[in-house]
């Protein structure tokens, strides 16, 4: 039977579908399952401007697409950085593209993190496993610019040493005399000398002006979630917390509904919220 | 009176009850009580000062240095689920029969603590149960965290 379907058409480059073509230029593993990608557009075309906290959708042809975040430095124009742990086949493709291999990207999207906040306050930061790496950039951006905040805060929890992403990196800014970076796991042997403990149980000892903090969250949901309450408790306000949220994104645009938090869409009306307007929702099951 | 703790003892300044968090505003009695039944104590990087199983005579105030406490299997020896340091307590087994520890409790770091009679104290505690009553209120909810903290990690929430 003949078919009256018109044949298939290209989608034109300007479309906000279309990924762009980006060549992988180095591959760090991080940790077993996590590798860090570096990536230069392959018409050699500047990078897309973006903000910390924003994602891209990386797409592995013939394989399939995910929403990664952003975490490299965000002044850099000539790459973008992606930090991906192998959770599937999708970012199991996308975490193992070896140097050279061209991968599709588009984005950036979602709205980041309000660093202008920041400015004049103290900041904290709390990452929870992979969760540092959409707060990298927010660091890279506020030691930038250190003369402009006051005490910055890190607290950076993991399940094992070894899931542990940019070692080498943390133990710079680890000896910085301008930051304060806490590392804790949930479990060690005796190779490691650190703190053990959740996240949470590192707030009471962090330093900052209750009233005049900002606090930046990411990380797993109930591990955000607690650390808010906490960080509530110590007297920053809801409304000077911040959250990450996490969800399967797959338009990125607000159309096909995968990422629906409540009455927002993660992908565009995030990933970053504030506390005050998600508290409810992250109290609602299956939500 | 209880065999003396483990560890070497000071030779810095004292350390005094009543500059630990944990007895900040509590009542003066009780400070001065502990005061009286405290024994200072150092522990080089890696020495034990408590091992599980033994009996838990001692109610130790941490003033500096890191505590690793650490449970054993067969498959892990030495799994470090905590670690405590300078304001905290380590420990509630000497205030819950039967008085046993429940972990390795091991130094990270040069570890200073005082070391407070246990059974003592208990009677102390016993004698004034107002006082008692708000010591406990002063413990539990470092309890209720840590169980809290437990809670969590057995969700395994960065493996989700």
């Amino acid at each position: 039977m003949a078919s009256n379907a018109l044949p298939p058409q290209p989608i034109p480059s300007s479309h906000p579908l279309a990924p762009a073509p980006f060549v992988v230029r180095s591959q760090t593993a991080e940790t077993p399952d996590t590798h860090t990608l570096v990536l230069s557009p392959s018409d050699g075309h500047a990078v897309p401007p973006a903000l910390p906290g924003q994602f891209n959708m990386l797409y592995v042809f013939g394989v399939g697409e995910a929403a990664i975040s952003l975490s490299g430095d965000p002044s850099d124009a000539t790459a973008v950085v992606h930090t991906v742990r192998n959770a599937g086949p999708i970012t199991a493709a996308i975490a193992q593209s070896p140097p050279g291999q061209t991968v599709g990207i588009r984005g950036p999207y979602g709205r980041g993190w309000p660093i202008d906040q920041a400015k004049g306050r103290d900041v904290v930061l709390v990452a929870g496993g992979l969760g540092l790496p959409p707060l990298r950039p927010v660091l890279y951006g506020l030691l930038a610019h250190r003369e402009r905040y006051g005490r910055i805060e890190v607290i950076y929890g993991a399940r094992t040493p070894k899931d542990l992403v940019y070692y080498g990196q943390i133990q710079q800014w680890r000896l910085r005399p301008d930051i304060r970076f806490q590392v804790t796991v949930d479990a060690a042997d005796r190779s490691w000398y650190g703190d053990v403990g959740l996240v949470t149980a590192r707030i009471p000892d962090t330093r900052f002006e209750p009233g005049n903090s900002v606090a930046f969250l990411c990380g797993p949901e109930i591990m955000m979630k607690y650390a808010a309450r906490d960080l509530e408790a110590r007297g920053i306000p809801q409304s000077s917390i911040w959250l990450s949220m996490e969800r399967n994104m797959k338009c990125a645009v607000a159309v096909c509904g995968h990422c629906q938090f409540g009455p927002a869409f993660v992908c565009r009306d995030g990933p970053v919220f504030r506390y005050d307007v998600v508290r409810d929702w992250l109290a609602t099951r299956e939500l | 009176m209880s065999a003396l703790p483990r560890g070497a003892p000071a030779h810095e300044v004292p350390l005094r009850v009543e500059e630990h968090p944990f007895f900040e505003r509590l009542d003066p009695l009780l400070t001065r009580e502990a005061a009286r039944l405290a024994w200072e104590r150092q522990f080089d990087t890696g020495a034990m000062i408590v091992r599980d199983g033994d009996p838990a005579e001692w109610f130790y105030l941490i003033f500096q240095g890191k505590v690793a406490l650490e449970i054993a299997s067969a498959e892990k020896p030495h799994l470090t689920i905590q670690t405590v340091g300078p304001g905290e307590v380590l420990g509630w087994s000497w205030l819950v029969a039967p008085h046993f520890w429940r972990f390795d409790a091991r130094a990270l770091k040069p570890t200073r603590v005082l070391a407070i009679e246990g059974a003592k104290f208990r009677a102390v505690l016993a004698a004034h149960p107002e006082k008692g009553y708000q010591f406990l209120m002063r413990l539990l909810p470092i309890i209720a965290q840590r169980l809290e903290n437990t809670q969590i990690q057995l969700l395994d929430i960065h493996g989700l």
